[in-house]
Order: C-alpha cells, then sequence, then structure tokens
C-alpha cells in the first residue's frame, strides 16, 4: 500500500519535471513560429506597398502610411505571442 | 582585461529594469526614494510604486504642455504671426488626431469623443517617451496599466454604443442577425453569432492592452538583453556591435513608442465609430 503510493508520488514528480522542461519547449517552438508568420507578414506588406508604389508614385505618401500602421498591427499579433512564451517560462 | 569573476545575473537585470518597483532611482546620482507602502484603501493596496510616479509625471507633462501650446498658440493667433513653436507642434498633433482618426472614424458625432481620444493619445505618448530616457521608467509597459487604459477604453465604446443606439439598438449588437434573415434561419444566425460577437467584444480591447504592452515591454528587453551579452562576453569587440546594435533598437522604440501610441487611439476611435454606426 505505501509501495503504491510512493509510486504514485514518483509518478507526479516525474510529470512536473517533464512539464517544466515541455512548457519551455513548447513556448520557444510557438515564440519561433510566431516570428516566421510575422515575417511572412510584414514581408507580404512590404513587397505590396513598394509594388503599389511602383505602379501609382504620386500616391507614396498615403501607401507608405498604411504600410507603418499595419506593419505594427502584423508586429502586434507576433509580440503577443512573445508575451505568451514569457507567461509560459514563468508558469513552468 | 581582467574577465568577470561571476557570471552575471543578465534576467534579475532585464527584470529589475522593466518591472514596477517600489524604489525610484533620483537622476544624477541623488540617490533612491522608496515610495511610502501601507496605502489601502477598502483593504486593496493602492501606495504607489515606480510606474505609478511616471504615470502620474506623464500626467502632469500632458497638462503643462498643452496648457503652454494654449497660451502659447492664443498669443501668436493675437500677434499676428505665422505659426512656429511647441505651441504649434502640439496644435499639429491635434489637428492630426481630429482630422486623420476621429472624424474618418466616427463622422460628425465624433467631437463629442475627441476629448478623450486626444487625452489617450497624449498619455499613452509621455508615458511611452518617459521610458526611453535616462533614468525613467515605461509605465505603459505594466500590464496592469494598459490593462486600465484597454477596460477605460471598453467603457467608453460599450456606453457610447448605449447612448447612441439606444438599449434595443445596443441589444440588436450582441444578439446579432445578418441582415435579411428571417424566422428560424435568424434563430439559428442569432445562436451561432451570440457568443462570437460577445467574445469580439472582450477581445478587442483585450488585444488593445496587450499590443500596447508587449510592445512596450519587448523592445526594452531586446535593448538590455544586448547589454547583458556586454557583460557575458566582456570583450571590446562585442561591447562595440552591441552599443550599435542598441542605438539602432533605441531608434526603432522611438518610431515604436509614436507608433503604438497612435494606434491604440486609432483603434479606440474605429471601435467607438463601429457602435455609432450599427444601423
Amino acid at each position: 500500500m505505501i509501495h503504491m503510493l510512493l509510486q504514485v508520488q514518483d509518478a507526479a514528480t516525474a510529470i512536473a519535471v517533464a512539464k517544466g522542461t515541455n512548457a519551455l519547449l513548447g513556448a520557444g517552438i510557438g515564440l519561433g513560429l510566431a516570428a516566421i508568420g510575422a515575417g511572412i507578414g510584414v514581408g507580404l506588406i512590404g513587397s505590396r506597398a513598394t509594388e503599389a508604389i511602383a505602379r501609382q508614385p504620386q500616391a507614396s505618401g498615403d501607401i507608405r502610411g498604411a504600410m507603418i500602421l499595419t506593419a505594427a498591427l502584423v508586429e502586434g499579433v507576433a509580440l503577443v505571442a512573445c508575451v505568451f512564451a514569457l507567461l509560459f517560462k514563468i508558469l513552468a | 582585461m581582467m574577465a568577470l569573476l561571476q557570471q552575471p545575473d543578465i534576467g534579475r537585470m532585464i527584470f529589475e529594469h522593466t518591472a514596477d518597483s517600489r524604489v525610484v532611482e533620483l537622476p544624477f546620482g541623488l540617490g533612491e526614494w522608496h515610495l511610502p507602502t501601507g496605502w489601502r484603501l477598502f483593504g486593496i493596496d493602492v501606495s504607489p510604486t515606480r510606474h505609478v510616479v511616471f504615470m502620474a509625471f506623464a500626467a502632469l507633462c500632458v497638462l503643462l504642455a498643452v496648457l503652454v501650446a494654449k497660451r502659447s498658440i492664443v498669443k501668436r493667433h493675437r500677434e499676428g504671426r505665422a505659426p512656429a513653436g511647441f505651441g504649434t507642434a502640439i496644435e499639429a498633433m491635434v489637428i492630426f488626431i481630429r482630422d486623420d482618426v476621429v472624424m474618418p472614424a466616427m463622422g460628425h458625432d465624433g467631437e463629442k469623443y475627441l476629448p478623450y481620444i486626444l487625452t489617450l493619445f497624449f498619455f499613452i505618448l509621455f508615458c511611452n517617451f518617459f521610458g526611453l530616457v535616462p533614468w525613467g521608467s515605461t509605465a505603459t509597459g505594466n500590464l496592469a496599466v494598459t490593462g486600465g487604459l484597454a477596460l477605460i477604453s471598453f467603457v467608453v465604446i460599450e456606453v457610447s454604443g448605449m447612448i447612441a443606439l439606444g438599449p434595443k439598438g445596443y441589444l440588436k449588437t450582441i444578439v446579432m442577425v445578418p441582415p435579411g434573415m428571417h424566422g428560424i434561419g435568424a434563430v439559428a444566425m442569432a445562436f451561432i453569432l451570440t457568443p462570437i460577437e460577445i467574445i469580439g467584444k472582450l477581445v478587442k480591447p483585450f488585444a488593445l492592452c496587450l499590443r500596447l504592452f508587449a510592445n512596450m515591454t519587448g523592445g526594452h528587453f531586446v535593448i538590455l538583453s544586448l547589454m547583458g551579452l556586454i557583460f557575458i562576453f566582456a570583450s571590446w569587440a562585442v561591447a562595440g556591435a552591441s552599443v550599435a546594435l542598441i542605438l539602432f533598437m533605441m531608434c526603432l522604440e522611438l518610431l515604436v513608442a509614436l507608433l503604438q501610441a497612435y494606434i491604440f487611439s486609432l483603434l479606440t476611435s474605429v471601435f467607438i465609430g463601429m457602435m455609432l454606426h450599427e444601423h
């Protein structure tokens, strides 16, 4: 009976330790994927914006403003992922 | 040059510089100001911390800036001189917020919400900028501060909807039915869309809060990590490259500070406009 309890306790501590390492791994992978997403997103914004400026140079002021605004919003998503990754590290 | 004898605790340094604390470091080596503890209001601890002090300081600076700008503009107008100087710069920003942020989003009802959006913009701007000067601390780099700002924006958005649409019209924005559906289809769509609408109403201010917090804290993390690299490697070459990168990151931080204040105000006014024009 006591032997079984000890085994359960061993398994629980093992899970807790594994949870710690897995949390950090999960946070790292999640952060990397978020960075890829942000990179692709901002790259698309930049490419379409420069294409639009090339087609109509007199609208370049408006296009530049819209590009910076949209880039900030897309970066916001990646940074939200960063915040949650930190949360995982702190929680584990 | 002797390397450091023990590994410096970079994580603690980063945490001390970005997180809240009960000690304000006075500039030019004047020492430290230990803030009073033990202030309680209805059992909640409301003693001031470093971010609270900087928030109050930023609010005071916004007030002074606007008052000085107003006096300077009135004096220039009275003397008939061309616009120039500090007052004109503040006026340019106010006109930009009015004509390019509030009015396009809300139409002519926007005049009622212009003071709130202007206050939001200038307060967040000054808070962000105070994090970038020496001995300064970013008040908006605190989840509670941005959470409070997002909560106030949420209340303003919902109350504006209730005032403009009336209680029945406001409920229609929650129990939403796509236009042109009747009968069973309408009930089914209402069942599906109502939770989505409610979650949407809660997620939008939450995203505002997280975006501002993450942008402000993230930049500081990168700068402090790069500085920590100098101490870990203890080499002059690394120090040179690190300082160059830090300089670039600081310029980016300036842009991000301005941009995030603008985006917070823009999104708040867009959400208010969406509520005002539901019908």
